[in-house]
């Protein structure tokens, strides 16, 4: 093959990598029992990839290629491994655990793979920070250095939360299954948890790049609809319009300049307009089904605000009264600010205000951003010039990230004009 | 992404071995550096002599100093520079290292820095 053939055969390789290695490397733990040895796996099978396609040219089926290869590679690194522990510990038995033999069914369907690392990652019995890395290292692809960027810490605290995870697995008697029914409900409700924590990382204005906050986005949108096909559940389907109905009004939440545009102020034309439909749909649904929890109720909050042309005609009655339904399920004092913010655009800002107050004196949510923001805000509308800048103040106080510096900077200046 | 990996152990105490531990030592070492070797993740690997000499300036002049910049009982032996996708595969590969599974006694330990890549600010 000439050199302009083999630079294609490069560029596909590339490609299928970014499409299919997660899934690739889901199937490897799977067969080959580790994460270390999949992923060695994995890398041997790409290496073999990019010096046997240009020959052959690319398989039918090059997933399936990948993982044969990636196999094969795995377990004679395994067979190698076993020998150096002999070798190494100048014993006659090696105390190596034996893996499962191949089985038949080796090219199961690769989806369910996923699942099971998706599961594998979300296990309620590691700490919720090393169940968001691993997962976006193992199930997203995302690196150890893009994580750390993301949660503004230091790569090597996020490399040892998930080498520490990972031994965790590892000691475990089953560790790569998909949970039994009886073990579902908890494992799907640590999964959701993680994907949610995911999604709204990317959608905080907290997190690092641009770049990396819409991929946190969107791997948790794909993870949420791989929950979504495999599992079907009402509360799964309500997490999944969540995350559709806000990832909807991307594009309107940030001026051109980078600053933050609040909701009542967001350029409404500019919301995706078929992720809101698919958003509602599913609520809908999950609404229907009777058996919903608190993701289907803040989606059914988040598609009254997608469904309303504009501010004013928001349908803050329904609102309040689905914060009511979700402060009787899954009360907490962040839902409890939401309702009262709710219940000023409901009623007004001098009825909305005492609730706020009443949440920030009890001693709850004093170190809360949006507490203070929304105090500072509702005050600004009554005219309380004073108590508002306050408010803002101790906002900015809190505040870590330059665009919502800037947007309670603004709001202080003003208010001191 | 290139890291730097430099392998640390204790000058004084490797000094200590007989020659038959020292021979045993490098033949299990070998068992270990052929599983790093087959990585292909190696970009270079170097043993580093003992001697150690220091250039700093003073008074805005290079001074020459004998011996290291800082006083350890600690000393890099080797160095390795590795091809890894992430920080996590880095450890992965540095872990398959003699210094990251033996040599306890002998201070053995493996510092990894990432190796500054423009691109990735």
């Amino acid at each position: 093959m000439d050199d302009d053939g083999k630079d294609r055969v490069r560029a596909q390789v590339d490609n299928v990598y970014r499409v299919e290695s997660r899934r690739v490397l889901a199937t490897l733990i799977r067969l080959l029992g580790g994460f270390d040895l999949a992923e060695e796996a994995l890398h041997e099978a790409f290496a073999a990839a990019l010096e046997q396609w240009p020959r052959e040219g690319i398989p039918d089926n090059p997933r399936a290629w990948l993982v044969v290869a990636g196999r094969f590679r795995g377990i004679d690194a395994l067979r190698r491994r076993r020998r150096l522990e002999v070798a190494v510990a100048g014993m006659g038995e090696s105390n190596a655990p034996s893996w499962p033999p191949p089985k038949a069914s080796d090219f199961q369907d690769v989806a369910d793979d996923s699942l099971r690392l998706l599961f594998t990652c979300c296990r309620p019995d590691l700490p919720p920070d090393a169940q968001i890395a691993l997962t976006l290292r193992e199930v997203c692809g995302l690196t150890t250095e893009e994580i750390a960027r993301a949660y503004l810490t230091r790569a090597p605290t996020i490399a040892q939360r998930i080498v520490r995870a990972k031994q965790r697995i590892r000691e475990d008697c089953i560790p790569y299954e998909v949970p039994s029914l009886a073990e579902l409900p908890p494992r799907r409700a640590a999964a959701l948890r993680v994907i949610y924590l995911v999604f709204n990382e990317g959608y905080s204005a907290s997190s690092g790049t641009d770049r990396l906050r819409e991929s946190l986005c969107d791997e948790a949108i794909r993870l949420a609809r791989l929950m979504a096909d495999l599992l079907p559940d009402p509360e799964t389907d309500g997490l999944l319009a969540l995350l559709l109905l806000q990832d909807a009004r991307r594009a309107a939440r940030t001026s051109t300049s980078g600053d933050i545009v609040l909701l009542a102020q967001q350029d409404r034309s500019l919301w995706d307009k078929q992720l809101i439909a698919e958003g509602v749909a599913l609520v809908e649904r999950s609404l229907k089904s009777g058996r919903y929890g608190p993701y289907t109720l803040q989606a059914a909050i988040a598609a009254l605000h997608a469904e309303s042309p504009d501010e004013a005609s928001t349908d803050w009655r329904q609102i309040v009264a689905l914060y009511d339904l979700l402060n009787r399920i899954e009360p907490s004092p962040v839902a409890r600010l939401a309702r009262a913010i709710a219940v000023a655009g409901r009623d007004g800002p001098a009825t909305g205000l005492p609730l706020v107050e009443a949440i920030l004196s009890s001693g709850e949510l004093g170190d809360y951003l949006p507490a203070h923001s929304a105090r500072g805000e509702l005050c600004r509308r009554l005219g309380r010039r004073d108590e508002a800048l306050v408010s803002f103040r101790r906002a900015l106080s809190l505040a870590h990230q330059e665009p919502e510096r800037r947007f309670l900077a603004r709001r202080i200046a003003e208010l001191e004009d | 992404m290139k890291y730097l990996c430099l392998l640390y152990g204790n000058q004084e105490k490797s000094s200590k071995l007989s020659k038959a531990e020292f021979a045993a030592l490098v033949e299990q070492c070998k068992v270990h550096d052929e599983e790093l070797r087959r990585t292909g993740a190696v970009v270079s690997v170097e043993s580093l002599e003992w001697d150690v000499t220091t250039v700093r300036a003073r008074g805005g002049k290079p001074t020459v100093i004998d011996g290291p910049f800082v006083e350890t009982r600690d000393v890099v032996g080797s160095f390795l520079v590795i091809e890894a996708r992430d920080l996590n595969d880095a450890i992965r590969i540095a872990s398959l290292h003699p210094a990251a599974n033996m040599g306890e006694d002998l201070g053995w330990g493996i510092e990894i820095r990432p190796i500054a890549d423009g691109c990735h600010q």
